[in-house]
């Protein structure tokens, strides 16, 4: 029993890794960038489940789970803001300028949150305040359903809108090729700022079910979801949608098996040597190598 | 004119790879521009398209100046461009290919089907290959494809980039009857090409182009018999 609720527990923080990792691996797939940001997204994101329920929601009958709202809003808002100010004017620049860049934009979020609102974490109300579902004996959290079914969802309905839209495929178009792109009218712009909020809205869910297990909000809480996250994106694949989806899930089972059955402390350590073995490997990651297809 | 360049300048950094050039095309006609490897054909057409900036010249398309409008604008204002290597985008299958080619224009579905079936019926082998990922056609295949995707926004205007480039002979023949085939439905055609005996066959009108410069220019017959030219270009 406790080894299917540690598989429980490392598919629900799998899935959140996975849905951060579908936004690196969006933007890496279409604008050849590592988004440094991203993992700002989700601590911002956090702070506006915060204060969304504190000032709106707190003393209503509205269920908290509605802070999916603006906080959907603010996190895409701000994916956009920042493809717009730091990494369009960068466009035609070297590599290295734009990872630069991601890098400082990553630590100016940290620090205005920071000096804004504190460096101490504030706690999260509670979202899910309904008992936990008893299945097979054992004791299964509605926050963990509730992660696992919407990150399934919206796995599902990206890859809907990628293979089947005309967006969708306007994207894999850019994602090939910028210059044939825009030859047959396709605005490579605002194709890639729907690729930043795209990804930037799936850091916005995945910072409110985070919070719903995790019950904080600090302006350095993205750092390491944001690096475990990117880990997961390179291990499936990078550029490949059902890589971050896998990526994300191994690294969510393995960390919570680990912190359960061998080491609480060492398991971070664990977790990346693993990971570091299996890109050895398979240096494409998991989906990476015969499966050329990038987004 | 239902496009003039006047006196376009591009640069590469500090290399001057287009030299005060001016061409024109009315509509209906087909116009070439032959020239060596390097001439700058590939430029002056991206320059066109706006996807190399222009340092100074002015382009004007059906009366609008389109000198500073962003690439995607262009083609929607009815310049499509099949570019050099055919950049098809291989990881979407052909039909996907071809509705992409109509992206930039406002039409009914049904049109849009319609004008696939047209490419179809020009292309027979791309309705075989409707389903296929276009990175696994033939250079030949994807030449077509490249051609079909570009019709898909019923341009006003087709530039074409060296479509024979690394082309089997009967590939070559084939593209050529297309182009000759376009021309007879009378869409407007500026193409490029270092072939110059099978281009001049089917331009009306040709320019010669040299490291940058517009050299020579007349009848696809005057430079046919032009001595010049002949040596040069015709491998007389
Ligand atoms: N991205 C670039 N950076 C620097 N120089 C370039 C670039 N692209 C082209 N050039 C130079 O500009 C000149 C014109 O190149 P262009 O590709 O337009 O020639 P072309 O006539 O199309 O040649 P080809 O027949 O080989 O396709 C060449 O001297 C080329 O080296
Ligand atoms: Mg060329």
């Amino acid at each position: 029993m406790n080894f299917l609720l540690q598989l429980l527990n490392g598919l629900q923080i799998g899935s959140i890794y996975a849905l951060v990792a579908l936004g690196y691996t969006m933007v890496y797939g279409i604008a050849l960038l590592i988004n440094f940001a991203h993992g700002e997204i989700i601590m911002i994101g956090a702070y506006t489940v915060v204060f969304s329920i504190q000032l709106i929601f707190a003393g209503t009958d509205i269920p908290y789970v509605f802070a999916i709202i603006p906080t959907v809003i603010i996190c895409t808002l701000v994916g956009m803001l920042i493809e717009r100010l730091a990494y369009k004017p960068l466009r035609n620049s070297p590599r290295i300028s734009n990872l630069i860049t991601a890098i400082g934009v990553s630590l100016l979020l940290q620090n205005t949150m920071m000096k804004v609102f504190g460096a101490q974490s504030r706690s999260v109300p509670k979202i899910f305040d309904h008992k936990p579902i008893e299945v097979f004996g054992a004791n299964i959290s509605i926050s963990t359903i509730v992660t696992i079914v919407v990150t399934l969802v919206l796995t599902i309905s990206l890859q809907i809108f990628m293979k089947k839209t005309k967006y969708g495929k306007a994207m894999v178009a850019t994602s090939e090729d910028y210059g044939a792109a825009s030859l047959v009218g396709i605005n490579v712009d605002s194709t890639l700022t729907l690729t930043f909020a795209i990804g930037s809205a799936l850091a916005g869910v995945a910072s409110l079910l985070y919070v719903s297990s995790y019950p904080q909000a600090a302006p350095l809480m993205g750092s390491m979801l944001g690096i475990k996250a990117f880990t997961a994106a390179v291990v499936g694949g990078i550029g490949l949608i059902p890589g971050a989806v896998l990526g994300g899930l191994i690294l969510g089972i393995l960390e919570a098996l680990t912190k359960a059955f061998i080491s609480s402390r060492l398991s971070d350590a664990i977790v990346f040597g693993l990971l570091i073995l299996v890109l050895l490997i398979r240096p494409g990651g998991l989906l990476g190598e015969d499966h050329k297809e990038k987004v | 004119m239902l496009l003039e360049v006047n006196n376009l300048n591009v640069y590469y950094e500090n290399i001057h790879a287009i030299k005060d050039l001016s061409i024109s095309v009315k509509e209906g006609e087909t116009v070439c521009l032959i020239g060596a490897n390097g001439a700058g054909k590939t430029t002056t057409l991206q320059s066109i398209s706006g996807l190399i900036p222009k340092r100074s010249g002015e382009v004007s398309f059906s009366g609008e100046d389109i000198t500073k409008m962003k690439p995607h604008k262009i083609t929607r204002s009815g310049v499509a461009q099949v570019p050099e290597g055919r950049r098809v985008f291989t990881n979407l299958s052909v039909l996907d290919n071809l509705r992409l080619g109509s992206f930039a224009i406002s039409d009914s579905i049904e049109n849009k089907q319609k004008e696939i079936e047209k490419i179809y019926a020009r292309f027979p082998i791309l309705k075989e290959r409707s389903n296929q990922r276009a990175g696994t056609l033939s250079g030949g295949e994807q030449q077509m494809l490249a051609i079909g995707r570009a019709l898909m926004s019923r341009p006003k205007l087709l530039l074409l980039d060296e479509p024979s480039m690394g082309l089997s002979p009967i590939y070559v023949q084939k593209i050529f009857e297309v182009i000759r085939a376009l021309h007879d439905d009378g869409v407007t055609i500026l193409l490029v090409e270092q072939n110059a005996n099978i281009a001049l066959s089917v331009a009306d009108r040709a320019y010669v182009l040299e490291t940058g410069k517009i050299v020579k220019s007349g009848s696809s017959q005057e430079l046919l018999d032009d001595p010049d030219v002949k040596v040069a270009y015709l491998g007389a």
